[in-house]
């Protein structure tokens, strides 16, 4: 069972309906022991990081989600399910994320429209695993006013004001900025390698 | 690099697509849902339901039909047309759509944007403003287009229209545009009246002036007849995105052939 960590404000809708779309059985699910035991978990996160992370804690699934990403269960985030991954946000400075990836989430600075909205390109980096099939300079949908640093688990970068990390792959950790729910074939495609890795 | 975004729009009226300039002798276009998977064949960036049904069990139609659309449907979809309530933006989002969109409930009731922005998130809050010059400002024949100076009292250049164009506010166009944004709108969805249905092109003036005083990116709707429509309003008019539905319903160009002319133009272009 994949598992979409609802926590109340996440658009788990959208992805429950892809995840279903192609084929693979997914619940949205709240409590934290659902998520010890499921095969896959993936965090459609949306708003506000400092929300977001309060709102796990407070169901217990903070703690679940630290233990299952530990002993290596596959996981995904989407848009702030990445940047929970990294030490902490700008958006919420005393909230710690997950500390998973080195460096902090900053907000876009110097750039007249934020957030950064539409369709950008992906520049993907050789040897991914959660880009098989997916050419490079495939664009994909955004909806950030966020961004997470590139590191050396970035698996694809994007171009706004600054190169960010539009993707990170780290062992069974991987985490998208972008919403592949809402980027056509190339969002099912990167779910798809998700869902069959 | 950043894409601009060619959004088509249905308007959908008792669950089927229909044709007509401003409501009037409109037709059947075919089905919500097919429509929408042709248009998402040919590399449409989002898509824009209207509804046009003034009832409500056209409303619950409505509901069916979002259902049947965003099923299949993989790139964002905003929905619109007779937003009142919260209730109704719940209803909606819950059937599927991304983003939803408000025009005169938001100028009614200012507050309803703060709330649904706080509550589901900015980028599902898409606010459409209908502007037009003041009736005043326009003289000569229909469709001629007006100075660009301004009236000399320094009074808006561009008033809100509200009912689907059928009553002039006092709000200043750019003024709106403005509080819209700082009451949490994700995108401002523009349509000038003054060349909707024209098909003599954007009105790029009105859309430059307001992509230039927000932060939120502006999506251009009303006039496009021709591709070099879309061009200018994206080279003149600074839009982030350009909406359309007469042109593409008509069949007179389709989204990828739209999209590679602009490629050919220079403008940054999903294909």
């Amino acid at each position: 069972m994949i598992a979409l960590l609802d926590y109340g404000a996440g658009n788990v809708g959208s992805v429950l309906k892809a995840v279903r779309y192609l084929g693979y059985p997914a619940e949205a699910v709240s409590d934290p022991q659902q998520l010890l035991e499921a095969e896959k978990i993936i965090l459609p996160g949306q708003g506000h990081f400092g929300n977001m992370l309060q709102a796990l804690a407070a169901k217990g699934s903070l703690e679940a989600l630290r233990q299952t990403v530990a002993v290596g269960r596959p996981y995904l985030g989407i848009c702030l399910g990445l940047q929970a991954l990294y030490e902490g946000s700008d958006e919420a400075p005393a909230t710690p994320g997950l500390g998973v990836i080195p460096g902090r989430v900053r907000r876009f600075e110097g750039i007249f429209k934020v957030p950064h909205i539409g369709w950008n390109q992906l520049a993907i980096r050789p040897d991914t695993r959660m880009f098989r099939g997916v050419a490079s300079d495939s664009f994909v949908y955004y909806c950030h006013s966020y961004y997470a640093p590139v590191t050396d688990v970035t698996a694809a970068t994007t171009e706004y004001g600054c190169a960010f990390a539009a993707a990170v792959e780290s062992g069974p950790i991987r985490g998208v900025q972008f919403h592949p729910e809402k980027s056509g074939e190339v969002g099912l495609q990167v779910l798809k390698n998700f869902l069959e890795s | 690099m950043l894409a601009k975004r060619i959004i088509p729009c249905l308007d959908c009226k008792d669950g089927r697509v229909v044709k007509g300039i401003r409501f009037v002798n409109l037709r059947d276009a075919g089905d919500p849902a097919e429509l929408a998977e042709m248009y998402n064949r040919e590399s449409a960036d989002e898509l824009v339901m209207l509804d046009i049904s003034a009832s409500r069990e056209g409303r619950d139609t409505l509901m069916e039909t979002v259902n049947r659309v965003a099923r299949q449907l993989f790139i964002p979809l905003t929905v619109g047309g007779g937003v009142r309530t919260i209730e109704d933006a719940v209803r909606l989002l819950k059937a599927g759509s991304d983003k939803v969109s408000l025009n005169t409930a938001a100028v009614l009731h200012p507050e309803l944007v703060r709330e649904l922005a706080d509550r589901f998130g900015s980028q599902a809050i898409v606010v459409a403003i209908d502007a037009r010059r003041p009736k005043t400002q326009t003289g000569g024949a229909e469709g001629q287009r007006p100075s660009a100076a301004g009236p000399p009292d320094g009074s808006p250049r561009w008033k809100v229209v509200i009912y689907a164009g059928t009553q002039e506010t006092e709000l200043d166009a750019v003024e709106w545009a403005r509080q819209v944004e700082s009451l949490g709108a994700g995108e401002i969805l523009l349509t000038s009246m003054d060349t909707d249905g024209t098909q003599a092109g954007f009105d790029c003036e009105l859309t430059a002036t307001i992509a230039r005083a927000v932060h939120i990116p502006v999506i251009a709707s009303g006039g496009a007849g021709g591709l070099e429509h879309f061009a200018e309003v994206f080279l003149r008019g600074a839009a982030d995105a350009a909406l359309a539905a007469s042109i593409f319903h008509y069949g007179q160009h389709t989204i990828r052939s739209l999209k590679e002319y602009l490629r050919g133009q220079g403008i940054p272009m999903r294909l």
